[in-house]
């Protein structure tokens, strides 16, 4: 088990290394994020004004759009260098590299939020601060139901024709319970009166989506990324 | 949990994509301290029969035994014992020499991975460029320092895809020298290569392969070169007068 | 199994030339009268289009772990299967939501479950085709994943609105009406059956000529 956890951190870690190096993705990714919310700002308007109650449903768009280009270039890079057959011949329990990744895509994904909820808060007059441990609950357990399952799925397309194009239609689908659990807890917290009840709800389902599909990425991760 | 072997055989392996057969019936063998070339032309199958030794892709019918185990017998364990050399050499370009070893060095689990990195580096011939990012090598560079990644956990079976690729002479000669360093220390070294003078003096013994078969190899000749160009025309002759049969790695 | 081929065949012509002079007889119903008979056919598809889908997560499963192309090949006849009655579905629904409600839509637990499940196996369509050599267990994953994904999607959809379970849209059923939704139920079984036998054959006999085609080459 340590040596699981040993082999994801290492990689984690020189994920976040590379990344430092140049901050290509982490940048480009940010600012598309933001570029979104302008868009969604422009576009969903109520006489001439952002419509405020969409506040919760653009952070989430934003973060799934922002999180599947992320996944997109960071694979893009390790099939680049072909470093994943690399990364795949080491004696480790595959699916610990499947875990280091994630942990990757989860900071990267982090740094993204960090600058959305202030950045949408601002814009939409969303107070985002009224139950900050349910709202901090909501996005931690969103993020990581989105981002387990696109790390999977970018992982297994990365030797795949379309890939491009296929990684949004496969992922999409999936996710939609991330997103409905994501918006309708945010929307629960921005009401004059945050329903808490409510959001915790929605947290706690969020946390079973969470599990099951770990675990299904974790066994189906070996068998996906190997040609038999 | 430590594995090893010191016998490589190949039994009957195929492998198919859809109505393409990249193996045909290959069957071979290797033991400890030996250089085995596997040569052909483009497309004959060299890289899939290296993808499958390396236990990335898995034969459609046949087996691979290291020692008396498969692939799935064996376990992780297994890869511990193998290195690859692929065509793209797996290094992270954003990273230094040293951090591109150090990397490999920890995921694989080595001990004093500080020291083995150090080692590695001296024989690279990278001391003096440890710390510069791996973006800025020649090809001949990063091929020196892909291969010490390759040895870094001392594989018992070396496999090499193209190694002598963009080297120039003096770079091809060491690399030539270490192979033979490896193969007197017991490492079995198979080499796909289309550079038929740097095998000349490298390989024990030479397997030929042709659309995805073992070619049956000529008998000695003078030359590499020769025995190789004889190898394929036979072959080519075989196939126009009937039907070819597979037939069994060549011996030196 | 391919015995039976015929004989069900022939039971299933005779079945659905029944099946609408069944349904003509039964009751109808209070408030939508003669529009809810589409319900004899609207539910038979959904339920044969959520069996498929379990049929195909669960073949795409033993491909993944137990390598077998034929489990493969039933996943794929599965997954088309899910599609087709999938679009009964979903063309039958709004025509009769239409009538019933007024709207063509509605986003109760049901209809969002069966839109997604849709849009899934579209999806897995979709990477079997496009996803270049080894799609096969690109898709295998969608199914799985999508299969997972079922119960969460028809409970999140359930609490969108409320904490309150929304109130389900679909009638329960009058007791003239119980024989002849069993007789189309079990119509709509056998129909599956033999289409997903005869599409798993094609892929079969499809897999034995690639097969001959390698014994070729010999």
């Amino acid at each position: 088990m340590t040596d699981f956890l040993r082999v994801a951190w290492i990689v984690m870690r020189k994920d976040l290394t590379v990344e430092m190096r140049s901050r290509e993705i982490v940048y480009t990714t940010v600012f598309f994020a933001a570029s979104c919310v302008l868009v969604f700002a422009f576009a969903l308007v109520r006489e001439g004004r952002p419509l405020e109650d969409a506040a919760a449903g653009i952070l989430w768009i934003a973060i799934a759009f922002a999180g599947t280009l992320g996944l997109g270039r960071t694979f893009e890079r390790e099939r680049h260098t072909e470093t994943l057959r690399a990364l795949m011949l080491a004696p480790s329990d595959r699916p610990a590299i499947y875990v280091g990744k994630l942990l990757g895509m989860l900071a990267l994904l982090a740094v993204v939020e960090a600058v959305l909820v202030p950045l949408v808060g601002i814009m939409f007059h969303a107070s985002f601060l009224a139950s900050p441990l349910l709202m901090l609950a909501l996005l931690v357990t969103g993020t990581i139901g989105f981002a387990s399952v696109g790390t999977l799925f970018a992982a297994m397309l990365v030797r795949a024709r379309s890939r491009d194009v296929l990684l949004p239609v496969l992922l999409y689908p999936i996710t939609i319970p991330v997103i409905i659990a994501g918006v309708r807890g945010t929307a629960a917290l921005l009401q004059a009166t945050p329903d808490e009840p409510m959001a915790r709800f929605w947290v706690s389902l969020l946390v079973f989506f969470d599990v099951v599909f770990v675990t299904l990425s974790l066994w189906t991760f070996e068998p996906l990324m190997t040609e038999s | 949990m430590s594995f090893d072997f010191d016998r490589l055989v190949v039994d009957d392996v195929s492998r198919h994509f859809g109505r393409r057969k990249a193996l045909n019936r290959v069957s071979l063998s290797c033991t400890a301290g030996e250089i085995v070339g596997l040569l052909g032309p483009n497309g004959a199958g060299k890289s899939t029969l290296l993808s499958i030794l390396s236990t990335l892709v898995a034969p459609s019918t046949g087996q691979v035994r290291y020692g008396d185990r498969t692939a799935q017998q064996a376990g992780p364990a297994l890869r511990a014992r193998l290195g690859l050399l692929g065509h793209d050499l797996y290094l992270y370009p954003e990273l230094t020499a040293r951090e591109n070893l150090q990397f490999f060095a920890r995921l694989f689990g080595l001990p004093q991975a500080s020291n083995l990195v150090d080692d590695a580096l001296t024989h690279a011939n990278l001391a003096d460029r440890a710390d510069d990012v791996v973006s800025g090598f020649s090809r001949g560079m990063r091929q020196r320092l892909a291969l010490e990644r390759a040895l870094l956990h001392q594989p018992r079976l070396l496999l090499l895809d193209e190694p002598f690729t963009g080297l120039d002479d003096g770079s091809g000669q060491a690399l030539v020298a270490r192979l033979k360093g490896l193969r007197d220390r017991g490492c079995i070294v198979i080499v796909a290569t289309h550079d038929l003078d740097l095998a000349e003096g490298l390989l024990d013994r030479l397997a030929v392969l042709r659309d995805g078969r073992l070619l049956p190899v000529a008998a000695s000749s003078a030359s590499l070169r020769d025995r190789y160009r004889d190898t394929i025309q036979a072959a080519a002759a075989g196939a126009s007068t009937g039907r070819g049969r597979h037939g069994q790695g060549g011996a030196s | 199994m391919t015995r039976f081929l015929t004989p069900l065949a022939f039971l299933l012509m005779v079945l659905f030339a029944a099946a609408p002079v069944v349904v003509a007889y039964t009751p109808f119903e209070q408030t939508m009268g003669l529009v809810q008979k589409i319900f004899y056919f609207h539910v038979p598809s959904a339920m044969m289009m959520f069996i498929s889908a379990f049929v195909c997560g669960i073949a795409s499963a033993v491909f993944l772990f137990r390598k077998s192309a034929q489990a493969d090949r039933l996943a794929l006849a599965a997954g088309e299967l899910v599609v087709t009655f999938g679009l009964i579905v979903m063309t039958t629904g709004p025509l009769w939501g239409r009538k019933a409600w007024g709207v063509w839509w509605q986003w109760d637990a049901k209809l969002t479950s069966a839109l997604l499940l849709w849009m899934i196996f579209i999806a897995y369509l979709l990477v079997r085709r496009f996803g270049g050599p080894g799609a096969e267990k690109l898709g295998a994953a969608m199914a799985i994943f999508g299969m997972a994904n079922v119960p969460f999607v028809y409970v999140a959809s359930m609490y969108w609105r409320t904490l309150h379970p929304a109130p389900t849209v679909v009638p329960s059923l009058q007791p003239g009406m119980r024989g002849p939704f069993w007789f189309c139920v079990a119509s709509f079984a056998m129909l599956y059956v033999l289409l997903l036998t005869l599409r798993r054959r094609i892929e079969d006999q499809q897999a034995s000529v690639e097969e001959l085609y390698l014994a070729l080459e010999d």
